[in-house]
């Protein structure tokens, strides 16, 4: 299926009924290099707008808030070794967590691909 | 720091490298009242580990640059300077360079700064942040017996293994210099003042310009293979790496200098005078002890700890806080510094972190975290 995207530049790619998460390329980019990423364990309820992950740069730490609620089912255990996956691959390996929905009417609120570029070019 | 500005409608101040780092790519953010590049195309790792490998260039004209001259001529600038700070500096000989704070009657840390002997008169480079502040309080406080001077010039560094290499193109004498050591040389005519120092724990120069040849001088320099623009993300990362204080954080007018662990810094005959801002509360600790002291913390995992970070000890009692912290490029490590209490600053001694409200072990280390390559003797 096509992405969906968050105003906090996630990413969410929906296969059955779960949900992957990442951050955006464009997130990625302003974080500079990553250095630390620590993910949800399996089994963590969240609700949307939860501190869910947390990615670090040299510079500063930031939060990875869940986009939409659920329970994760995965966390990306890869970046634990290999934070650099994010800066390397962030629509792809570098994925953050897998999570089911609770509410599935919640991927209505997100962005489109072409609303989110719209979002960024916004930005600056 | 004094701002004039309302907060409402912050204006920035430029140096005069400011077009350069926007032509050179440079992601900009405030800093200290000035807009200043934070990192550039390579990125903060990138450009830390090429200052390491090679040279780095940074512009560093938002800190303030003063004379202070002796109004008279048989006075010495470096014996009045003393009222104000606990450095030695009328030992300085001509052209060379001491590190020391100015100090409040508590022993606080108002700043820290580099000053230089140029026969009587002082160089001094203070921090931006507090350098109207710095610049009154000297002032007001020699007043009558010398004038401080502030320059309006550029600041330039050029740090890293090569900078020697590529500074000796363009300045005749450059390579002639020590660690700690200055002169006024020459470039294209113009007169440059080039110090052997830096704040990265490498080998490397500062050299103070005047405004309107910044630009050229520093696009020679990066013009060189060697050379790179480095942003403030990588001179924070290189200077944690090499264990040096950023002032307003790891010190400040609650941290005294035996405090910081910067008694290297206060020699012997100037304890014994007793006679710079709090030199009675200084002496004490140095004779009783400091209850708290600056100190390396290693964090054990591959989290960072930022500043403002809780340190406790193994039975989970509180006895200290981050004051500096972050990822380490050299190390491929998170490296902290702090301040603990004095029976935890031992090196080797177990504490744990409380980042994201857990527990992380780590362990007081010596400092610095990678070994300084200053171009000494």
């Amino acid at each position: 299926m096509s992405k969906k995207f968050t105003k906090d530049h996630e990413w969410i790619s929906l296969d059955g009924d779960i949900a992957t998460v990442g951050i955006t390329a464009y997130a990625q980019e302003q974080l500079g290099d990553v250095v630390f990423v620590e993910v949800p364990e399996a089994g963590r309820q969240v609700s949307q707008g939860d501190d869910a992950a947390v990615v670090e740069s040299v510079k500063a730490a930031s939060e990875v808030y869940a986009p939409l609620s659920g329970e994760v089912v995965e966390g990306n255990g890869a970046l634990e070794a290999n934070p650099e996956l994010v800066n390397q691959s962030p629509d792809e390996d570098g994925w953050f967590f897998k999570m089911t929905l609770s509410d599935a009417g919640q991927l209505d609120e997100l962005m489109d691909e072409a609303a989110y570029q719209a979002f960024v070019k916004e930005l600056g | 720091m004094t701002n004039e500005n309302s907060p409402s409608e912050p204006v920035l101040q430029r140096t005069p490298l400011h077009g350069l780092h926007i032509e050179q790519g440079a992601k900009m953010v405030p800093f200290a009242g000035y807009d200043m590049p934070v990192q550039y195309g390579l990125g903060v790792l990138g450009e830390h580990l090429h200052t390491r490998e090679k040279a780095g260039l940074f512009d560093v004209s938002h800190m303030g640059q003063a004379r202070l001259v002796p109004l008279n001529p048989e006075d010495d600038a470096a014996v009045l300077f003393e009222q104000l700070v606990p450095g030695g500096i009328q030992t300085l000989k001509h052209g060379h360079i001491r590190y020391s704070q100015l100090t409040n009657d508590q022993g606080g840390i108002r700043d820290d700064l580099m000053a230089t002997r140029f026969g009587h008169e002082l160089w001094l480079v203070v921090n931006a942040a507090c350098k109207q502040d710095d610049f009154a309080h000297i002032a007001s406080c020699l007043s009558g017996h010398a004038t401080l001077e502030v320059q309006d010039r550029a600041l330039i560094a050029l740090q890293g293994p090569e900078a020697v290499t590529v500074l000796a193109r363009f300045i005749d004498g450059a390579a002639d210099l020590r660690f700690m050591q200055a002169a006024w040389l020459s470039w294209q005519g113009a007169d440059v003042l080039v110090s052997r120092c830096g704040y990265t724990g490498e080998d490397g120069f500062e050299i103070s310009i005047a405004n309107q040849q910044a630009e050229a001088f520093a696009s020679a320099l990066l013009a060189e293979t060697e050379v790179e623009a480095i942003g403030l993300g990588a001179r924070d990362s290189l200077r944690l790496e090499a264990g040096l204080c950023l002032y307003g954080h790891d010190i400040d007018t609650s941290t005294t200098p035996a405090e910081a662990d910067l008694l290297w810094s206060v020699p012997k005959r100037r304890r014994e005078e007793a006679n710079f801002p709090g030199a009675a509360i200084v002496n004490q600790q140095i004779s009783d002890g400091v209850r708290r002291r600056r100190v390396g913390i290693q964090p054990q995992g591959r989290a960072p700890a930022r500043e403002g970070t809780e340190v406790q000890n193994s039975a989970g009692q509180t006895i200290g806080t981050i004051t500096s912290g972050g990822f380490a490029p050299s190390l491929g490590a998170p490296i902290a510094m702090g301040y603990v209490a004095a029976e935890a600053s031992q090196i080797g001694t177990e504490v744990q972190l409380i980042v994201r409200g857990k527990p992380m072990p780590a362990i007081v280390t010596a400092l610095p975290f990678v070994p300084q390559r200053y171009a000494k003797g």
